[in-house]
């Protein structure tokens, strides 16, 4: 039984232990001395933020460095701090449950934070609620941290709405934008879809297991049903896709966009948006009782991949372009996830090494936006290597790493669950590999849209390189981009055992394997694709976004060539791409929306009972009294 | 044989309401005999020193356990009478600091000058003008409060009567008496007062039917006939049922909710704030000990009637709060909806638990609680809005209000989010402790209604705090500068809210160990 191997045996606190609720109070404290602390804190408050998060990154490196010298089945602590509240059977407590997997996932989160912490200070310089700004981002570290250091599903229900308050109100930070605003209430209102699945996963615990703790879950899951395992399954299933933006849930995250940057690359790239995939893996001993429930996920998984590529391949807005890639890379996590075994700590690897590429690559958009003043348009793009030489640099690493070129952070994570998906069902491990080859395509557009080819700039827009706090973290987070898979893929699947089970790792053969070759072959495709479209010399790229005609306004001889892979490749992808985003903004909304309508109209009906007069009142309230009676004398004769 | 023996009367143990009694009876010896300029502070400290030395008697007797059936079989004093008359003394003492507000309002209450006078007429207009303030409202709400605690610590059918009338009356009257829109206010205490004696019309009837069954007022009494076999029950239970009927009225469950929104809107807002929490806590929890203690052996009777009440209290509430666009009505729908929550934790019934379970009574007055202090604070907020110096209730002013006033805002959409039932709000316990007494109760699928209805109602809130925070803000409103007066229970009920969501078990073991009602 993998089971019994699975479930941790959980040490007590010691030493510095018992200090990791601090990593927590001390961003949460000074988050809440920032909203209160007024004018006063304006000029030197942001360093304190930083401080903050930078004080809760070195608890955790000191936790890692402990963790790592200790046995591997003594690497997992419980640290309770108090009951929250004991209702009937049930006890609520509130602790952390420090281990492999969240300690992992504290070091992204402030180490991350940290970086993107010292870049909004230049990101956000001239911005006069920058105050506010820092103290919103202190919130989301506090709660993301909650989220992943809790030790029951009821605390990490309270780190999921507080990273969800804290996203909410950085999308909407732009209030004056009404976009933003609307983009704020989007995201809000699909995160609160997810959230009903999570709030059922709890329950049915609750009602199965008796308990919400990781550990006695974790043990106990066996003895339910297997039709409540798949329930629950399915439940914390709809949750993750709510937050990780997984099809069906996906759609807020391109608005989300409307956020400033550094929010977009902390919070919908780095962080936040694997908290799905955190649930999923960290529920593993759910899902290795409901195949079905762990298909659907898999399912999921492949689905968002090949929609969030598409979607990346159709926007010209290079933030959106960016998040349908996000969508897309935590697609192969859920992927992974939903494989399970070996697979599960492929996800956690390619998490971390996304976390890094595409946190790297956001913050080069927003150094991007920071030279174009703000434009987010690639069509008025082009050209920008010579303008911005270290921005590209940086994000030139952060781009070979997610395309998966060999040595570079992506190509281990990825090939890796390319490898798993192959192994599960060769069809979804084609479907992986297809999705690899339009990564490549879309990035490689992006990649000619913005850095090279003709400058397509607006008129008075003059590009400069961004000062050196925010291309500091830039290198910092390209020098991972780079080397992050290398420092990982030789341990972090054994480093992860004692605690998602002893099962057999996934070896790393590059050069041997079958679904390498191929993948490198179609990367190699998407590659040259993208520059055949986009980068070949004589392609040039209009500032207004094509039309369906398009071929007919284009030249005869030289586009001809051109034109024959518009109409024959562009478009329909393109068309496609826009479809399913459209489908997306239509049916998927209107169903959610739909709800919210229909209510709306039971409520507007009733209200003409409330007329104002009191004869009608006291009818009502005469009706009542008969209701009563009526019930009273159907209960006894039943 | 015609002696008649002396009641005994416990005067110690029943000092808390004594001393509210006799502080409003100094109060309208005030009003007679003291000069105008005096009455204001004189009344403001009566209140408050018999507010706070009713709560110190309330507690030393506590201590010394001064508990059991008392002035010859008409009051029960227990556990929860102890747990909710401290409970209304504190709120009723953030309630009247509200009252007295003056600051707020350029110097004069929120209550007409001059109530007697008709609206928009030259008396009104020169009573006005002469900064006129009517005092009358401490010692009215003095008699209101004494009267709610007498009702939820009542052991006999009329001392239930009466001291459902000594708290209604005065709140009639106080519900007439806003400074501002006087029309609308006199309206709604004229709705209250005829609705209200319709109910109370009810409610006699259904005691002289009891009576005529059991041939006893006490409660005691009525359980031990209850339990008997006897014919004609149908007489029982149509005189539970109306009784029932009278109770759920004050509570506000559908269908006899209809003078809540009308009443709410109308009423002075200070006034509204005492009597969303204080009247809700009284009724319940004589509707609690009436039904556990008289008709405890009825149960079969009364739960399915309950049940089906509270279905549509909770759904109507939340349904009805979505398409309304006015703050208050928004919270009286609220304020509706809370009474279905409350109702379903009625329904469990979960009279003996295990050590360290709560009953479906902890669970009701910790619900009570908890929501008290989010709408003392609420409705403490709702009376600085204002446009053109009026308060402004309608949602679009509110538009905006996190840039106007990002303190008042934040902590007003935190009280928000506990009546939403959001984790780590005292609100989000009070739910999680009602549902939990029905689910072991065995209504289950009660339960689930209960969690849909919550969700709904989350819409409406989730969607005030969308309009005060990212909508832009609205032209010509303004949010008064009050004193400590209104400051002490905004800040009070925010803390409290959030000290009970956070560490609830404070409370929780307090009202484990106090909720068992005394027979």
């Amino acid at each position: 039984m993998t089971l019994l191997e699975t479930s941790v045996r959980l040490l007590p606190a010691v030493g510095m232990f018992t200090w990791a609720w601090t990593m927590i109070a001390v961003p949460l404290a000074v988050a809440a001395f920032l909203l209160l602390a007024g004018k006063v804190a304006d000029r030197w408050g942001h360093f304190v933020a930083v401080g903050a998060v930078v004080y809760s990154f070195s608890i955790a490196a000191c936790l890692f460095a402990e963790m790592v010298g200790m046995a591997p089945d003594h690497r997992a602590v419980d640290a309770p701090l108090y009951t929250w509240f004991k209702v009937g059977v049930w006890e609520f407590p509130v602790g952390f449950q420090i281990d492999q997997l969240s300690i992992l996932f504290a070091l992204l989160i402030t180490g991350v934070g940290s970086l993107i912490h010292v870049y909004s200070i230049g990101y956000m310089a001239h911005d006069e609620r920058r105050r506010r700004f820092f103290a919103y981002l202190n919130l989301f570290v506090a709660a993301m941290l909650t989220l992943v250091l809790a030790d029951n599903y009821l605390l990490l229900f309270v780190g999921w709405e507080g990273v969800g308050l804290a996203s909410y109100l950085l999308i909407g930070f732009w209030q004056h934008k009404p976009s933003a605003a609307a983009a704020g209430n989007k995201a809000f209102i699909m995160n609160r879809v997810g959230d009903l699945g999570m709030i059922f996963a709890i329950g049915s615990f609750l009602a199965q297991v008796g308990t919400v703790r990781f550990d006695a879950v974790n043990s106990m899951i066996g003895a339910v049903d297997s039709g409540w395992a798949t329930a629950i399954g399915l439940f914390l299933l709809l949750a993750a896709c709510g937050k990780s933006a997984q099809f069906p849930l996906q759609g807020w995250l391109l608005d989300a966009m409307e956020g400033p940057t550094p929010v977009s690359a902390l919070i919908h790239a780095a962080t936040m948006v694997t908290a799905g995939v955190y649930l999923i893996v960290r529920s593993h001993a759910v899902y290795e009782h409901t195949p079905f429930a762990s298909m659907a996920v898999v399912i999921i998984g492949t689905v968002t991949l090949l929609l969030g590529a598409w979607i990346g391949s159709s926007k010209d807005d290079i933030k959106k372009v960016l998040a349908g890639s996000t969508m897309s890379q935590i697609g192969y996590m859920i992927l992974a996830a939903g494989i399970g075994g070996p697979a599960l700590a492929l996800a956690i690897f390619h998490l971390l090494t996304h976390g890094f590429f595409k946190a790297n690559m956001f913050l080069g958009a927003g150094s991007v936006m920071h030279a174009m003043d703000d434009d987010v348009n690639m069509r008025h793009y082009g050209a920008l290597r010579k303008e911005l030489p270290i921005t590209h640099a940086t994000f030139l690493m952060g781009y070979m790493a997610i395309i998966g070129v060999p040595g570079w952070a992506g190509y281990f994570s990825k090939d890796l669950i390319i490898d798993a998906a192959v192994e599960f069902r060769w069809f979804i491990g084609a479907l992986a590999i297809a999705g690899a080859g339009i990564t490549a395509f879309y990035m490689t557009r992006l990649m000619f849209m913005t850095w090279w080819g003709k400058a397509r700039w607006r008129p008075g827009v003059h590009p400069h390189e961004s000062p050196k706090v925010m291309t500091w973290p830039l290198v910092i987070l390209a020098f991972f981009s780079v080397v992050g898979g290398m420092l990982m893929f030789w341990w972090i699947q054994t480093w992860l055992q004692p605690l998602l089970g002893y099962h057999e790792t996934m070896p790393f053969e590059p050069f041997t394997s079958l679904p390498g070759w191929a993948t490198l072959a179609v990367v190699v495709l998407g590659v040259v694709l993208g520059w055949y479209t986009f980068g070949r010399p004589e392609v040039t790229i209009p500032i207004e976004a094509p039309k369906a005609n398009a071929f007919v306004t284009m030249g005869r001889n030289d586009a001809y060539a051109d034109a024959i892979m518009d109409v024959a490749v562009v478009q329909p992808y393109a068309a496609l791409g826009r479809g399913i985003v459209g489908a997306d903004a239509h049916l998927v909304d209107a169903g959610f929306m739909g709800m919210g309508t229909l209510l709306q109209g039971v409520s507007e009906s009733l209200r003409k009972l409330q007329t104002g007069y009191v004869r009608t009142y006291a009818l009502t309230m005469t009706a009542g009294v008969l209701l009563v009676g009526l019930v009273m004398i159907l209960s006894r004769m039943g | 044989m015609n002696t008649a023996t002396a009641p005994v009367i416990e005067y110690v143990a029943l000092m808390p309401i004594l001393i509210l009694l006799g502080a409003a009876c100094i109060g309208i010896l005030v009003e007679a005999f003291l000069p105008r300029h005096h009455r204001f502070h004189t009344q403001l400290v009566i209140v408050g020193a018999a507010i706070v030395g009713a709560f110190i008697r309330l507690i030393a007797n506590w201590r010394q356990g001064r508990s059991g059936i008392m002035a010859m079989g008409s009051l029960t004093l227990d556990g929860p009478t102890y747990v909710m008359w401290s409970g209304l003394l504190v709120f009723g003492l953030l309630a009247v600091l509200v009252f007295a507000e003056r600051k707020a309002n350029g110097g004069v209450t929120t209550f007409a000058a001059s109530a007697a006078t008709t609206p928009g007429s030259k008396a009104e207009a020169t009573a006005s003008a002469a900064r006129i303030e009517h005092t009358e409202i401490f010692p009215l709400f003095l008699f209101s409060l004494a009267g709610m605690m007498l009702f939820l610590a009542a052991n006999d059918m009329l001392t239930l009567f009466v001291a459902l009338e000594v708290f209604s009356l005065p709140l009639y009257l106080m519900c007439g008496m806003a400074r501002r829109r006087r029309l609308l206010s006199q309206e709604a205490a004229l709705k209250y007062f005829l609705l209200g004696a319709f109910s109370s019309a009810f409610f006699l009837f259904g005691v002289a039917l009891v009576y005529g069954y059991t041939g006893s007022f006490t409660f005691g009494d009525i359980a031990i006939a209850v339990t008997l076999p006897t014919q004609g029950r149908g007489l029982l239970i149509t005189g539970l049922a109306l009784m029932v009927v009278g109770v759920l009225f004050k509570i506000g469950a559908v269908p006899f909710h209809n003078w809540t929104p009308d009443v709410y809107v109308g009423a002075p807002t200070p006034v509204t704030g005492f009597m969303a929490i204080c009247t809700k806590a009284a009724a319940s929890m004589a509707l609690l000990r009436l039904l556990y203690t008289a008709f405890g052996g009825e149960r079969w009777s009364w739960q399915p009637v309950l049940m089906v009440i509270a279905i549509l209290t909770m759904l109507l509430g939340a349904v009805f709060g979505l398409t309304q666009t006015d703050v208050k009505r928004l919270l009286a729908y609220s304020s509706v909806a809370h009474a279905g929550f409350i109702l379903t934790a009625v329904v469990g019934a979960q009279g003996i638990v295990a050590t360290g379970q709560l009953t479906s009574v902890g669970a009701v007055m910790f619900y009570l609680i908890a929501y008290g202090f989010a709408t003392i604070g609420a409705f403490a907020i709702v009376t600085l809005v204002r446009r053109s110096g009026g308060e402004t209730n309608a949602m679009d002013d509110w538009a905006g209000l996190g840039r106007r006033s990002p303190v008042l805002a934040g902590i007003f959409s935190f009280f928000l989010l506990s009546f939403a039932g959001i984790p780590l709000t005292a609100g989000f316990i009070g739910k999680w402790a009602a549902f939990e007494s029905a689910w072991r109760g065995g209504y289950k699928w009660l339960v689930v209604v209960a969690v849909i209805a919550s969700l709904i109602a989350a819409f409406f809130y989730l969607k005030l705090i969308m309009i005060m925070w990212f909508q832009p803000p609205a032209e010509g409103v303004e949010v008064a500068v009050p004193s400590a007066l209104t400051w002490v229970p905004i800040i009070v009920g925010a803390l409290a809210t959030l000290l009970l969501g956070v560490a609830p078990g404070l409370l929780l073991d307090v009202v484990s160990t106090a909720d068992v009602f005394l027979r």
